[in-house]
């Protein structure tokens, strides 16, 4: 029983070193005070700031755009390239997925670095064209989302491709029609994936975007150096509604898994 | 043309090539040359000669070895209880210990910074201790996934054989768990290892002002010193190849990286 307790205890003190200085951010995102100790007011100050400060609505809205856009082009790149390497001969095929586990395992700040020195450094295409930045991200995010197709297309029965085929459909819309729909679920979890890498990027951005652009982690950690009292405490309220997004997205994304689970043990009491 | 599957490789490879293998060849041409254009060691044995850089060297690996050690030591023990725990939701639960993960990291830090402000006074006091903080709490996520997945796929009728034949529970543990969830070690200690060598970020974000393998980067890149900053990424990436050969864990990185997502 002891035994029982001692590792639920474990379990909920790491949770609480995982969860605890998010938390007091939030509520103290909620206050007047600027700093965390004593509690001053109730107030929504924060969040006005966050979402009417231009600074600070550009720097969001371009983190996301960014996102989604990096997220987007990796997606199509991968996927074509995951399909294109499973046909291909084993050279050739080899060939993809070694160059594509390199952005895998190297750290960030050597990709983020050697982009920049290719990019600005020997072929001066200025960082404010955005270029280097896009091409980063998509760099960082497109052997991801290979990864998460691949196994998809590992598992796929062939074979109703070349039904498809040998039913009159041309190759491009057995392609589409028959192949891809199979492959769908590796396809979204590789976009999932690309958006939070991009999101949570901080050294790629850093080595690669225009001065003037900024995302939240770039932002964020410049902020920080500074002694903006009004963007400081700003910021908090950010951490909290992102906490918040995530937490729903999450949720979300396992409340079917949850319902599933659940009906199984269920199943098993019975 | 007809068209074939096969030819769908073809756009991604040139894509690998261009962004991929490009960069890392302007890399060595940089290493090696000086801002004239010619061949040299320079960047090289500057590296290995010089005292600062060394220190670089040697504070990366403290940090990083401490670092992925008490995300081990605390990383280890909850995904063991989760993993053979029978609590009804267990994926949920675990979810909670994931989830911080897709929090944008400098926003967390922001968050541990200010609480590590409250607590100890005055953060410029303990500039190694902030950063070994600050890298376990960004990095533990990515210790706890991959052991859990290797332990909970561990076969229980192991364990329960090792008991009827009379091991008591520390030996089951010591002779079968552990042993067999060494590759889940192995694949969160390469995940913890390397960013620590290069994140820093998190040092300075945490008044850690002192550098990291990752922050000499950074300095050149801020000075435009292209060549030397091409040297430090080389000798930062031979480690890597070297790391990853030995752990042999290019496979799990992308599952380690893509979290539960993969």
């Amino acid at each position: 029983m002891m035994w029982k307790i001692s590792r639920r205890l474990f379990l909920f003190l790491i949770l609480v070193f995982l969860y605890l200085p998010i938390l007091i951010l939030a509520v103290y995102s909620f206050t007047e005070s600027t700093n965390i100790g004593a509690i001053r007011g109730f107030s929504l100050d924060n969040y006005v700031t966050l979402f009417t400060t231009p600074e600070l609505t550009g720097m969001i809205a371009g983190t996301i755009t960014l996102a989604i856009g990096a997220a987007a082009i990796a997606t199509v790149l991968g996927t074509i390239g995951a399909i294109g390497a499973f046909y291909s001969r084993k050279n050739m095929s080899a060939f993809i997925s070694t160059l594509n586990q390199i952005p895998v395992i190297n750290a960030d700040v050597v990709t983020g670095f050697s982009i920049c020195v290719l990019l600005v450094v020997a072929l001066h295409i200025s960082k404010d064209s955005y270029i280097p930045l896009v091409a980063g991200h998509v760099t960082l995010c497109a052997p991801f989302v290979f990864l998460s197709v691949m196994p998809r297309i590992q598992q796929m029965d062939s074979s109703i491709y070349e039904a498809a085929l040998d039913l009159g459909a041309t190759p491009f819309k057995a392609l589409t029609q028959v192949l891809l729909p199979q492959i769908v679920p590796g396809i979204v979890s590789g976009f999932a994936l690309a958006v939070t890498l991009s999101l949570d990027d901080y050294f790629i951005a850093m080595y690669t975007k225009p001065a003037t652009f900024d995302t939240i982690s770039t932002y964020v950690v410049n902020a920080t150096k500074g002694a903006q009292t009004t963007i400081k405490t700003a910021l908090w309220a950010l951490s909290t509604v992102i906490f918040v997004i995530v937490v729903l997205v999450v949720l979300a994304a396992n409340i079917r898994a949850l319902r599933k689970e659940s009906r199984e043990g269920g199943r098993r009491a019975e | 043309m007809r068209f074939s599957r096969k030819s769908l490789g073809i756009p991604y490879a040139v894509f690998l090539v261009i962004f991929v293998a490009a960069p890392l060849l302007f890399l060595f041409y940089y290493a090696f040359t000086n801002g004239q254009g010619q061949f040299t060691l320079q960047n090289f044995t500057h590296f290995f000669t010089d005292p600062n850089t060394l220190g670089t060297l040697y504070y990366s690996f403290s940090i990083a070895l401490v670092t992925t050690l008490v995300c081990l030591l605390l990383a280890y023990p909850t995904a063991y209880i989760l993993a053979t725990s029978n609590l009804r939701s267990q994926s949920v639960i675990l979810m909670l210990f994931i989830m911080p993960m897709w929090i944008n990291f400098s926003l967390r830090i922001t968050a541990l910074k200010e609480i590590l402000n409250v607590i100890e006074g005055n953060l410029a006091m303990h500039p190694f201790l902030n950063a070994v903080v600050g890298m376990t709490y960004d990095f533990m996520p990515f210790m706890i996934l991959p052991i859990y997945t290797t332990i909970s796929r561990l076969d229980g009728a192991l364990r329960e054989a090792a008991m009827d034949l009379g091991a008591n529970t520390v030996q089951t543990f010591l002779r079968v768990t552990l042993p067999l969830s060494v590759p889940g070690i192995v694949s969160g200690v390469s995940m913890v290892f390397l960013p620590a060598m290069t994140n820093y970020v998190v040092l300075d974000m945490l008044y850690n002002s002192t550098y990291i393998m990752g922050s000499l980067i950074g300095s050149y890149f801020a000075a435009y010193d292209w060549h030397g900053g091409s040297m430090i990424s080389l000798i930062l990436l031979a480690m890597i190849c070297i790391f990853t050969l030995l752990t042999g864990n290019e496979e799990d990185a992308a599952g380690g990286r893509g979290g539960a997502l993969l």
